[in-house]
């Protein structure tokens, strides 16, 4: 009695999250394995242990074609993220002079997090619209004589959208990779006769790449189980691996197949996961 | 021998109040080891970033082997600098840090290869060829940054505070490897310290700075015996300083009036009679008296404190004049340490007139 009243703080701060954990993350993940193994049989589910749901995902080419196009959308954010992402951290890190600018551009770039997400996604939907702003932007220009719906609701709102939605996650980690690396080296690499870009390409980016690593990680990983955007600026041909799953949790009413596609998700964002622990592990300690 | 870096009116005003470098002009010859010493932010750094192309000059040029080179660019200039922590690439090895100045000489590889193995035998870190810098220890990348910044051949070797990050004892031993290998390259070697040691030790010529402007420059025998300024010879060394008055000179002698006695000091250019002086004479130059021996130049006072420091022993002496004055001796034998001064004792120094140094105007530092 005495031990555990003297235990007892310690066992709570450990003791509570564990719980959590292990009620609403590890109970939850195995609820999911499980009824991946499971029958349909309409109105409900058999239990059983088979793999008939996995080897439909496998054989039936729509799981397929929706999970290359989930891969191909999250590539696309992830590249375009980086692509955005990259020059904008570097002039916040090396170019931009004013402390003060300085501050307010990294602001203004995770500010967008504490807005609500589905606001977020929303606001696409009134900028690409027919009606959005973009339209009355390109037909006041004259450029267009009326508003086109090539815009919205397909897989380019989709990429435009999740990009926008997912770049402070790009952001943050290559400015702090790029900030890390000492100004000397910039220095050294000058001295010893390397032109700036050059040095750019043989000192600057291959030390920030642990940063564009874990960008990478970050908004690919997110994209790929996005399902609110799909949702609203996708269109007919915009339905990801997530929409898929909720669609079988939901009107499908296949929770065993939901379930074995969310195992493959799953699987394949752990993958990604653990190989970019790996990378920036090996840029931690300078590939040793 | 012909000048490889010439520095004319250079300065660097960071704004109109604060000034980096003020009107410094510099020759450096070829092959000489110069050393810019002075405290932190005396210039001395931003002398060396400008003579690298790091910083730009507000005023003033700077000619490289007769060709002006202010405004070129760092990896335009036949320089190479030793970074005050190294600046080793710490995603390569320590091979391809020493070879990265090479890739654009357009070499062979074979050519590299040699270089690179030629450069770390210099420095005798070959067997660390593929190594991480890393994974060495200080003393080692030291000597890693200095293999990769000669193996370009430079025409001026820059060094800022190359030692400052070792410990004391391998501090010594770099520098007289550095002076070695400045002997063995051939190579013009700047570097900056604050450490007068350091300075001493190596160089050719040094240059003492203060506040952005060259105080004094010189072999170091000539610093240290004459220097130019009490900051100088506050610097480099100790020296004892006293307030005084200028009298009368004979031949080469002269009179000054020190607190409570008068000393002659033997001086080339020898000021006016009844001028406000700074006298100064180095502690190690002082003789402590015996009781009955009689020389010029006598101090009498009182010790105050006494420093023993293994080599030698340092005794503080309180004048009769209420100044204070360091008197250093050797104790080259271990039974001189039973007669060790007792504080508050009488005690007698003598210093020779061509020991003492004196400084127009009452600024001892």
């Amino acid at each position: 009695m005495n031990l555990l009243r003297r235990n007892l703080p310690g066992a709570l701060v450990v003791g509570i999250p564990v719980l959590w954990i292990l009620v609403f993350m590890l109970l939850p993940y195995g609820i999911i394995v499980t009824y991946s193994f499971w029958l349909k049989k309409y109105p409900t589910f058999l239990p059983a242990f088979q793999f008939g749901n996995y080897v439909t995902l496998f054989t039936d080419p729509q799981y397929l074609r929706v999970f290359l196009r989930t891969l191909k959308i999250s590539l696309l954010v992830s590249a375009a993220s980086f692509l955005l992402a990259y020059p904008f951290a570097y002039y916040l890190v090396f170019r931009c002079r004013s402390q003060a600018l300085r501050t307010w551009l990294y602001m203004a770039v995770i500010a967008p997090l504490w807005v609500s997400y589905l606001l977020r996604a929303y606001i696409w939907k009134t900028i690409l619209g027919t009606e959005g702003v973009l339209n009355s932007f390109l037909m006041w220009l004259r450029i267009i004589d009326e508003p086109s719906s090539l815009f919205l609701y397909n897989q380019f709102s989709m990429v435009v959208t999740l990009t926008y939605i997912f770049i402070p996650f790009m952001v943050m980690p290559i400015y702090t990779a790029l900030e890390k690396i000492p100004v000397n080296l910039t220095e050294a690499s000058a001295d010893l006769g390397m032109s700036p870009w050059r040095s750019f390409w043989h000192v600057t980016l291959p030390l920030s790449l642990p940063g564009v690593a874990a960008g990478f990680t970050l908004t690919f990983c997110l994209s790929f189980g996005d399902f609110i955007a799909p949702f609203l600026v996708g269109g007919p041909d915009g339905n990801l691996v997530a929409n898929v799953i909720a669609t079988q949790f939901g009107a499908a009413l296949n929770w065993p197949l939901g379930s074995a596609l969310a195992i493959v998700m799953l699987i394949v964002v752990l993958s990604i996961v653990s190989v970019s622990d790996r990378l920036e592990r090996k840029g931690l300690t300078g590939g040793t | 021998m012909a000048a490889i870096i010439e520095l004319e009116n250079l300065s660097k005003h960071y704004s109109p109040t604060i000034i980096g470098v003020d009107d410094v002009s510099l020759t450096v010859e070829d092959g000489e080891f110069v050393t810019l010493l002075g405290p932190s932010g005396c210039g001395k750094s931003t002398l060396l970033r400008m003579i690298g192309g790091f910083e730009a000059p507000t005023h003033g040029s700077i000619r490289l082997a007769g060709k002006d080179v202010t405004w070129d660019p760092p990896y335009k200039r036949e320089v190479n600098m030793v970074f005050q922590d190294y600046a080793l690439f710490p995603h390569m090895s320590v091979g391809e840090n020493v070879g990265y100045g090479l890739k654009t000489l357009r070499l062979s590889k074979g050519e590299i290869a040699t270089r690179v193995k030629d450069a770390l035998s210099l420095v005798g870190l070959y067997d660390k060829v593929n190594q991480r810098p890393q994974q060495l220890s200080g003393g080692q990348r030291q000597r890693i940054a200095l293999a990769r910044a000669i193996v370009r051949r430079p025409k001026v070797l820059l060094l800022d505070e190359p030692l400052s990050a070792l410990d004391a004892k391998l501090r010594e031993q770099m520098q007289i490897e550095l002076k070695h290998l400045h002997e063995k390259v051939g190579i013009t070697f700047i570097m900056v310290t604050h450490d007068q040691t350091e300075a001493l030790v190596m160089s050719d010529r040094v240059v003492v700075m203060e506040s952005g402007r060259i105080a004094q420059e010189g072999r170091p025998q000539d610093l240290y015996d004459h220097p130019a300024s009490p900051y100088v010879a506050n610097f480099i060394g100790t020296t004892n300083f006293l307030p005084g008055t200028s009298g009368a000179t004979q031949g080469r002698l002269t009179h000054v009036e020190a607190p409570g006695t008068t000393l002659r000091a033997e001086l080339d250019a020898a000021p006016p009679p009844g001028r406000e002086i700074t006298i100064g004479f180095r502690p190690e130059k002082v003789r402590v008296l015996a009781e009955t021996e009689s020389a010029e130049n006598t101090l009498s006072g009182r010790v105050a404190e006494v420093i023993y420091y293994g080599l030698g022993l340092r005794v503080a002496v309180e004048l009769e004049g209420g100044a204070r004055v360091f008197a250093d001796s050797l104790l080259p034998d271990r039974l001189a340490q039973s007669v060790l001064p007792q504080i508050g004792q009488s005690m007698r120094l003598a210093v020779a007139p061509h020991n003492v140094f004196v400084f127009e105007g009452r600024v001892a530092p």
